[in-house]
């Protein structure tokens, strides 16, 4: 355990380090934190003692050095825009992320599963065939659009006149397929509740609820297919195995052959996958946030790109890659608690 | 009545380019007790027979004919509910690389005692006591240790141990062995081999040995059936056949066996190769192959390259082949004219 | 290549293959249409100067009075604009054929690139092994943990910012075209690179380097033939996937211009004036988007279930 731990930490800092040398290198060609100081008024002259000072004439590595050492205390400078600690305003659009992202993974992981399940097990029923379509609709359709027509169909809402008024049928048809449109598309809500520092949460009230559902839908929106598809193909290979075989062989319920033998091996790659996919989903909340400006870290990232705000750039990117290397790692966990061939012990087997 | 009775098996797959028959008119009996082997080169339909038997032929695979009965029932027609009862508590299975044979992800005690929570009602406790004794018969060393381990813990030929172990758990009437040496080391295989065929005698269980190896049927089983091409071309006691084999294809097949050939002179060897099951020459599906195809005068025998064989009955042995049936009519018509 | 070496090059198994993609295109409807509406897609943007009823970069022929007309369909449409008009007074039709022109050039140029620098890399990692793969495989993994799109967002912003707005979006196809191709060889590297270490131990390998041929030769003559079918395959994914991305980089503000936009630019324009009900601005050029890649996607799991019979088993 320890020694897997002590892997996982290496590799976690390499990963941080070019991260944070990739953004420091960012910081260091875009921002002029003199000129963002003091204004257009000061003399040159001026303006080199304040660098001097600074230390911005140090060379590059003793200035990366210092950036790294403030970076580990936590402190990444201060933001353009917000006149704060750059850290401080993340930390403030970090819960509203996060809630999203709980949310997406929370129905992607309840829908995919038994689709996935379902469609390996019967590759030939209309059911099967139909979540097959849909989710191959679902990966064409980019995020931000499915978006655009979640807020179109149950926010703004669609009157359908296609069939005559006149008749019953038609008048009912076009009830039915016309949406009143009352989700809320905009924000978090009014109703938030305060948890504890920067965490109010959306979570346990009704209207705070209601608005994250169109958001937590489109995010999931991209990845909910992608991961039916992958639980279906690696389920459907397991199936071919011979240790599935011979489960059935030794007279053991279908349901068992399906549940314990078969889903077992087939979580094994999902979990993998899944572990960088739920990464990369953060990636998928700028767009989400933009559509519903939902006030998170990806609208903030967003705005902060606008603005040209750079601490609170590179803030976000070294953020954003923590986040990565945590999941990364808890991933790994989890993945050596459900495979009994990888030791977490680091002991020989 | 036989314990298991097999007769006209037809077995086909549904490809997307036609029908293709794995399997056809294979009939045959196992007693209590009795060892079976069924021989053949790999493709010739020894796996599917051994898979129709417990009705487990993957999908596209389906028994289009003929019935398995055990004990009086027919298995091929049973419910999928009634199957289980008697898949690895009835019959089991031994299948034929022990390295895919056990699901990585759970233990030898998860894998032992869940096929005894299958087919009886019993505690954990009393599940893994029994799955601990079975252990201990099949020697393999300090078997407390194994419950708790996983299979990539353990070597191959461990593995075929457990396996073994598992097929007995449930004191099974037939063990049905799929190459069970086969993925081992030529080292092991013997020890195995001989573990098998120790406990089968000693608990009174019924083994059909499907393999491609002459010289393991021959030294252990008492009857034999002998597969070319998804059929049988020739069945009967293991010790005539090998002694006076019939049939051109079961004759290649023994003079093939390297303790036929004199030291310093090169193997025999059936020339050419078995025909693909989508793809079956007309008449006798062996003719091609077979050297024996011209009569006694010299001239080819058209039966054998335009009418599949029937079985014929040659002392205790039935037989398909044009040229044994023509010998035997041929004694007959001069026994008769004596 | 066919030309360059002598006949025997493209062998008979290559025709085989060549026969048997042929036989179940022939067989699959879903793939004909979708070949046919990806066909179609394509020459109808390629030739916009022609098709299009008006040249929505010229600005003369806008007419602003005429803003945010619905199409045909809907009462108060004005037949001059078959699909109606966007927030500025453009021909929403022809504005979607140039952009539907922008988005498969940037497509094609960008998985271009990617398929340059990815085989390049893929088959110097898996035919040099060592050091040089320990390190190329290295960056793929961070770079596609990071996730493709993150890294094209970041890469934009950070040249949007060096650069200046005004002399991004002048060149902005190209920048697309790079940031886009930059952010995903890790996806062809990795498909290369796992098959040359398939092939490589096969005896033809062992032939020609005992033939005296150098790595180089044997790596673009040999090897990358052999890498061939799994490279075409991932393309129809990665085609789809640029346009998408290229698309969200667009609706983020750090693709193309308004002046000059591709489809994604035009949901995102688009996308302010739903609110008021002019719902056609963004969802068409939406839905033009959806059947684009839909079509390339359907097709690329066509070709993946031809090209992989294993998987086909089911």
């Amino acid at each position: 355990m320890i020694a897997f731990l002590i892997k996982r930490l290496m590799h976690a800092i390499l990963v941080m380090f070019v991260i944070s040398v990739l953004a420091f290198a960012i910081q260091d060609n875009l921002g002029d934190p003199v000129q963002q100081m003091v204004g257009q008024s000061v003399p040159e002259s001026e303006r080199e003692a304040i660098r001097e000072r600074l230390g911005l004439n140090d060379p590059f590595l003793v200035q990366y050095a210092r950036f790294a050492k403030n970076a580990v205390q936590g402190d990444f400078g201060y933001s353009y825009f917000y006149r704060e600690p750059a850290l401080e305003v993340i930390a403030r659009h970090l819960p509203a992320t996060l809630e999203l992202v709980f949310a997406a993974t929370l129905i992607i992981v309840l829908f995919s599963v038994p689709i996935g399940v379902y469609s390996a097990i019967k590759p030939r029923s209309p059911v099967s065939r139909f979540f097959m379509g849909a989710s191959i609709i679902g990966i064409s359709i980019p995020v931000f659009l499915t978006a655009i027509l979640l807020i179109q169909v149950f926010s703004i809402g669609v009157t359908v006149s296609l069939f005559p008024e006149s008749t019953g049928w038609g008048a009912w048809l076009n009830g039915v397929l016309s949406t009143e449109g009352n989700m809320p598309s905009f924000g978090r809500g009014y109703d938030l509740v305060h948890v504890m520092g920067h965490w109010d949460t959306n979570l346990i009230t009704w209207d705070g609820l209601k608005h994250l559902v169109l958001p937590a839908v489109s995010l999931a929106s991209i990845m909910l297919p992608l991961f039916i598809r992958l639980i279906r193909a690696e389920m459907m290979e397991v199936l071919q195995s011979e240790y599935v075989k011979y489960a059935r062989a030794k007279g053991i319920s279908m349901r068992r052959v399906y549940f314990v033998h078969a889903l077992k091996n087939t979580m094994l790659p999902v979990i993998t996958v899944g572990g960088v996919q739920i990464g990369t989903m953060v990636a998928y909340t700028i767009l989400t946030e933009t559509v519903f400006q939902w006030p998170g870290m990806g609208l903030m990232f967003l705005d902060a790109i606008n603005r040209a705000d750079i601490p609170l750039i590179v803030t976000y990117l070294m953020i954003v890659g923590v986040i990565f290397v945590v999941t990364n790692t808890i991933v790994d966990l989890i993945y050596g608690f459900v495979n009994p061939t990888v030791k977490l012990t680091g002991k020989p087997a | 009545m036989a314990l298991l009775e097999v007769s006209q098996l037809d077995v086909r797959f549904a490809l997307r380019q036609g029908e293709v028959r794995a399997l056809r008119d294979v009939n045959f009996t196992l007693e209590r007790g009795e060892r079976l082997g069924i021989v053949g080169e790999s493709g010739a339909g020894k796996s599917v027979a051994a898979f129709s038997l417990l009705n487990l032929i993957a999908k596209p695979g389906f028994i289009a004919g003929g019935s398995i009965k055990f004990e009086g029932k027919t298995l091929n027609t049973m419910s999928e509910r009634g199957l289980r009862k008697v898949r690895g508590n009835r019959i089991s299975m031994i299948f034929q690389d022990p390295m895919m044979t056990l699901n990585p992800v759970l233990s030898i005690g998860e894998q032992m005692v869940e096929c005894l929570k299958a087919h009886r009602r019993i505690s954990t406790k009393e599940a893994r006591g029994i799955a601990l004794d079975k252990l201990r018969q099949v020697q393999i060393p300090s078997p407390e240790k194994r419950l708790d381990q996983y299979p990539h813990e353990l070597s191959g030929g461990m593995r075929q141990r457990i396996i073994i172990a598992i097929a007995l758990l449930l004191d099974p009437d037939i063990i049905i062995a799929d190459e069970p040496t086969t993925a081992l080391d030529v080292t092991i295989q013997a020890e195995i081999m001989a573990l098998l065929l120790e406990l089968c005698e000693q608990h009174n269980v019924g083994l059909i040995l499907i393999t491609h190896d002459l010289g393991v049927v021959s030294q252990v089983t008492q009857r034999m059936l002998v597969m070319y091409a998804g059929r049988v071309i020739e069945q009967g006691p293991t010790r005539e056949i090998i002694n006076d084999p019939q049939h051109p294809y079961t004759q290649g097949l023994i003079n093939a066996l390297p303790q036929m050939a004199t030291p310093g002179e090169k193997l025999n060897q059936i020339r050419g190769s078995m025909p693909s099951l989508s793809n079956l020459p007309s008449g006798c599906a062996f003719h091609p192959r077979c050297d024996f195809i011209n009569r006694a005068d010299g001239q080819p025998r058209p039966a054998c390259t335009q009418q599949v064989p029937d079985f014929v009955d040659s002392g205790n042995c039935r037989v398909a082949c044009h040229m044994v049936a023509e010998m035997l009519e041929d004694r007959r018509l001069k026994e008769e004219s004596l | 290549m066919t030309t360059s070496t002598p006949a025997k090059a493209p062998s008979r198994w290559e025709r085989l293959r060549d026969s048997f993609l042929w036989y179940s295109f022939k067989r699959d409807r879903t793939a004909q249409l979708c070949l046919a509406v990806f066909i179609c897609l394509v020459i109808a943007a390629f030739s916009a100067p022609l098709l299009a009823p008006t040249d929505p970069y010229d600005l003369r022929q806008i007419d602003i009075l005429a803003s945010e007309l619905p199409p045909f369909w809907i009462a108060g449409a004005d037949e001059m604009y078959t699909l109606g008009t966007d927030a500025q007074g453009r021909d929403l039709l022809s504005i979607i054929l140039y952009g539907t022109r922008v988005s498969l050039l940037i497509g094609f140029g960008a998985v271009a690139l990617q398929a340059l620098l990815g085989v390049t890399f893929g088959l110097m990692a898996g035919y040099l092994g060592g050091r040089v793969d320990a390190f190329l495989m290295r960056l793929a993994d961070i770079q596609l943990s990071f996730s493709t799109l993150m890294v094209a967002i970041v890469v934009g912003a950070v040249v949007k910012a060096t650069m200046g707005s005004a002399f991004y979006s002048q060149y902005a196809v190209l920048m697309l075209i790079l940031i886009i191709g930059l952010a995903e060889w890790p996806q062809y590297a990795r498909t290369v690179r796992a098959s040359v270490l398939a092939e490589k131990n096969k005896e033809y390998v062992d032939a020609a380097r005992v033939m005296g041929l150098r790595s180089r030769r044997i790596m673009f003559r040999h090897v990358l033939p052999n890498t061939l079918s799994p490279i075409f395959v991932i393309s129809t994914v990665q085609i789809a996937n640029a346009i998408i991305s290229e698309a969200a980089l667009s609706f983020l503000g750090l693709g193309m211009p308004e002046t000059h936009p591709s489809l994604g630019s035009l949901i995102k324009a688009g996308f302010d004036y739903i609110q008021s009900g002019s719902w056609w601005i963004t969802l068409i050029p939406g839905a033009v988007l959806i059947v684009l890649v839909l079509s390339i996607n359907l097709l690329g799991d066509w070709l993946r279930d031809v090209m992989n019979p294993r998987l086909y088993k089911g």
